[in-house]
């Protein structure tokens, strides 16, 4: 038990991108032929790739990541993505895997200042990482200003883009504190909101930006 | 908006949505958000092929067989997935009727370890050949309505149009991935699910072990959304989840992922429309011949129902000296098709309000105009004989919506193909089941106080994301006349809670808000001035539960299907504006401005929501969202490649409520869910149509297809 693995459907190759992508890491990691490739990871540092064939590990092994300002010890296995890191290892069960894909943003989280979607980041790449999820807002009983605007609003309606959406907000009034309404679309459209609240997100969106500048 | 009934405390008022702290927070417990200590993972090992037999199934080499769950078709006690008709086996019994048929399940401690098995599983087939589109296979289920002498009105028509509508396939994308955890406890069994249909559920389980009601406890968990995928698709998933932890002992999680899912649930049924209208020279319609057809899929689902709505939906909201509508839906060897917002009726109403703009083309009339003629008022009667009883208000609505958009003088601005583009359509949405199926379901809900002063409200009706939970408790509390922080909604376990229905068909607030009304009404004169901590105390308990009964006059005949189909409509006029981009084709809707009638509205900023993501789904259908299937299954089953509106997409939306109550509805509501999905289609082709000059008569109509 540690991560939700392949895709469902087989591909023809039998290495999906995702597979692939769950397999190299995102840029740690050395690339060897392709079809070495199965859900197990070669780690640059320790094994360059040879012709001979490159050092394979299984198995689970320890990492330290940075959440919400509190450092946690924990073991997964190599090919863990972060989100399934925070999920099934840490409880911290806000983030959602939804399309596994990066294409929907219910998983995401903001990892040294910048949104990315944990189900697209490696947790070993993660490590020396300073990040913030949606359990990391609220302070206690008060709620960051976002998601108390998210309420006042009705920004969302079956819940399960929210915490994305709010960490996209985040990051949004972060770097541009009075966004236009294009540039909310923009900055929001990694977000994928099928109950269609997007009106009601922008108008708490505003309701911040308003709060900030007064 | 129109304001609130000033007597009323809560009703009409936008109170902040019940579980809003829970989702912003990220502590909302959906089913995947449970942990289950010791529980085995599970898949699903589906057919790779659309029909044939199996021949032979081989459990592979490297896989320790030993410590897995395998269910097979002969560890199913009742192999039914019961629903209308008994047709569809909980897994495959050999024969192959679809891609992606389950047919065996195994479970593992280890979730990689399953993934890894799933794919040493091989299955062979004695493949045959597949029917994939609407008309050759068999006819699952046809009805057909006349009203009046339809061939003699043709013949005295001055004009007679024909064309032929088609509407592709939709994939819902809740975007919480169906799942399911099962435990048996004894003899009982526990199911915590994503869902919408608790007693659904029940009753598949039921049937399947051939167990008792009481032995089956259904718990519906935060659920991301269903838009009709978690009707009565969950019953399968939960279906699968027990009969794996039956076998095994243990809990077990079956939670799909999102290409599984997209790939194996259901869809909207695709539709191909024949309509031929006969209207006189000045614009007055004189008949409708309309042959609608769905594809089914391959099996009956709830095919039936779906293809009665669009039947019923078919005239739209126009009077029809004579009619004539026949529906037929065909089984297919595609994955069943189901229940999607809507229903069936933004099928037929999408070729309807095609056909009318077509119609007002050929007349050289404004679509605007052509419709005031031929509007539904009190005392019309409609296709199914059923009289209007009240006014529809559509010529005001109709005004209001033309004045709203500029409608005259865009059509007068934007030439025809010059790349802009104003649409129009107007339709009516029947809120409930229809026909006899109120009677028949005969819903149940239930108040309780508490020792503490407390009362709660026990329903089946769940919360899906659409305030089914706040406007109960508005509904509640205004007929209890106490604070609103006194009245709770009751986790939905089926042990507690009564069967209110399913929550669908647009009937969640006006009919079983309706029976949470009388029940709050009820206990108020029950509690003759004493508050509900006193009563308890004295009485031991307080209770008060309805039913439903029908509204006085209602009649529907199943067997002739005429009557009454639906005890109150709702109704929406909407115009689209959009642009095509010269180069690529790609429309982009700017603007939905629509009137909304659904009666009273018991919060305004949820029945706004409702209707928002009714229009953003509609767009999608309309322009983007594709269902590619590839023998057999859905080939872009995918978030990358399905295209849903998201933030940059979604239109701008101008909205004016116009409220006809309904007396038999909650408060005076009427259903509104489901009608924000039925006229943004027709009017955004419309509007395409006019920017760049060409009659669009299917969707989505995609880039590609705007091109070609």
């Amino acid at each position: 038990m540690s991560d939700s693995s392949d895709d469902g459907a087989r591909p023809k190759s039998g290495v999906s991108r995702r597979g692939f992508l769950k397999g190299v890491g995102l840029g740690s990691v050395a690339i060897p032929a392709a079809g070495l490739l199965g859900g197990s990871v070669v780690l640059a540092e320790e094994a360059p790739p040879k012709p001979s064939g490159p050092k394979v590990f299984t198995g689970e092994i320890p990492i330290k990541l940075r959440i919400n300002g509190k450092d946690h010890d924990l073991k997964v296995e190599p090919r863990t993505t972060l989100l399934n890191a925070l999920r099934d290892r840490l409880d911290l069960t806000g983030s959602k895997l939804v399309c596994d894909r990066g294409t929907c943003g219910a998983c995401s989280v903001i990892m040294d200042g910048l949104l990315v979607t944990s189900c697209m980041v490696l947790a070993i790449d993660a490590q020396g990482k300073e990040i913030t999820t949606i359990e990391g807002l609220a302070s206690g009983d008060k709620l960051d200003p976002i998601q108390a605007a998210f309420i006042e609003f009705d920004a969302l309606q079956c819940g399960f883009c929210t915490p994305g959406l709010i960490m996209a907000t985040k990051s949004l009034l972060k770097t541009n504190p009075h966004p236009t309404r294009e540039e909310m679309q923009d900055a929001l459209s990694g977000n994928i909101c099928r109950c269609g609240t997007y009106d009601h997100i922008f108008a708490a969106i505003e309701k911040v930006a308003g709060g900030a500048r007064g | 908006m129109t304001p609130s009934n000033p007597t009323y405390q809560y009703v009409g008022k936008s109170v902040l949505r019940n579980e809003g702290r829970n989702k912003v927070t990220g502590r909302a417990v959906y089913v995947d958000d449970i942990a289950t200590p010791g529980a085995l993972y599970a898949k699903t090992i589906r057919s790779t092929v659309a029909c044939g037999r199996i021949k032979d199934i081989q459990f592979g080499p490297g896989i320790p067989w030993d410590e897995f769950t395998v269910v097979d078709v002969r560890d199913i006690p009742h192999n039914v997935v019961e629903l209308i008709k008994a047709d569809q086996p909980v897994l495959c019994d050999g024969v192959v009727r679809h891609r992606e048929e389950p047919i065996l399940l195994i479970a593992h401690p280890d979730k990689g370890m399953v993934e890894n098995a799933a794919r040493e599983i091989k299955i062979t087939y004695e493949v045959e050949p597949a029917i994939l589109e609407i008309g050759p296979g068999a006819v699952q289920t046809e009805y057909l309505i006349v009203e009046g002498d339809v061939d003699a009105a043709f013949a005295s028509s001055d004009i007679v149009f024909e064309e032929t509508y088609q509407t592709g396939s939709q994939e819902h994308v809740y975007i919480e991935p169906n799942g399911f955890i099962a435990e048996w406890q004894g003899d009982r069994i526990v199911l915590h699910g994503s869902l919408q249909c608790p007693y659904y559920v029940v009753k598949a389980v039921k049937m399947c072990f051939g167990i008792e009601e009481k032995q089956v406890e259904v718990i519906q968990e935060t659920t991301g959304g269903g838009f009709g995928g978690k009707e009565e698709f969950p019953n399968v998933v939960a279906l699968h989840a027990a009969l794996l932890a039956k076998k095994s002992g243990k809990p077990v999680r079956l939670i799909y992922d999102r290409q599984e899912d997209m790939a194996c649930s259901t869809k909207r049924h695709p539709s191909v429309s024949r309509v031929k209208i006969g209207v006189s020279r000045d614009g007055v319609l004189k008949a409708l011949d309309f042959d609608f057809q769905i594809d089914a899929g391959a099996y009956v689902t709830l095919s039936p129902v779906v293809l009665s709505r669009g039947v019923l939906h078919a005239g739209g909201c126009y009077r029809w000296p004579a009619a004539r509508i026949r529906g037929r839906s065909f089984t297919t060897n595609s994955p069943p098709y189901g229940a999607f917002r809507g229903f069936g009726a933004p099928q037929s109403l999408f070729a309807t309000e095609c056909a009318i703009n077509a119609v007002a083309d050929r007349l050289g009339m404004d679509p605007a105009e052509f419709r005031r003629k031929n509007f539904l008022h009190k005392g019309d009667k409609m296709p199914t004989g059923q009289v209007l009883d009240v006014e529809p208000n559509l010529d005001a609505m109709l005004d209001r919506v033309i004045a709203m958009s500029g409608w005259a003088e865009k059509r007068a601005s934007m030439k025809k193909g010059s790349g802009r583009g104003v649409g129009l359509a107007t339709i009516l949405h029947g809120t409930g089941f229809t026909g006899s199926g109120e009677v028949y379901l005969q819903s149940r809900v239930a108040l309780a106080g508490r020792a503490d002063g407390k009362v709660d409200i026990l329903v089946g009706s769940t919360e899906i994301g659409q305030g089914t939970e706040t406007i109960f408790r508005q509904i509640a509390a205004e007929a209890l006349r106490l604070p609103m922080e006194q009245v709770e909604f009751h986790k939905i376990r089926t042990s507690a809670v009564p069967n209110s229905g399913p929550t669908v068909a647009s009937r969640t607030c006006s009919v079983v808000g309706r029976l949470v009304q009388r029940a709050a009404e009820q206990m108020f004169e029950k509690l003759d001035g004493k508050s509900v901590a006193e009563y308890v105390k004295a009485n031991g308990s307080l209770r008060t539960e309805t039913q439903f009964e029908p509204r006085p006059g209602l009649k529907w005949d199943d067997a002739t299907y005429k009557g009454s189909a639906y005890g109150a409509y709702s109704w929406m006029c909407n115009v689209a504006e959009v642009q095509v981009d010269p180069v690529t084709a790609t429309p982009k809707v700017e603007t939905i401005f629509a009137t909304v009638d659904i009666g009273t509205l018991i919060n305004p900023t949820l029945a706004y929501g409702q209707v928002e993501g009714g229009v953003a789904q509609a767009v999608g259908w309309a322009t983007s969202e594709k269902v590619t299937l590839r023998d057999g299954v859905m080939a872009n089953c995918q978030m990358t490649n399905y295209i849903i509106p998201t933030s940059v997409d979604a239109p701008d939306i101008q909205l004016e409520f116009m409220p006809t109550p309904d007396p038999f509805g909650a408060f005076g509501a009427k259903g509104v869910g489901e009608m924000p999905m039925d006229g943004p289609a027709p009017a955004v082709t419309a509007a395409i149509g006019h920017a760049i000059n060409k009659t669009i008569s299917a969707i989505p109509a995609t880039p590609e297809d705007l091109i070609s």
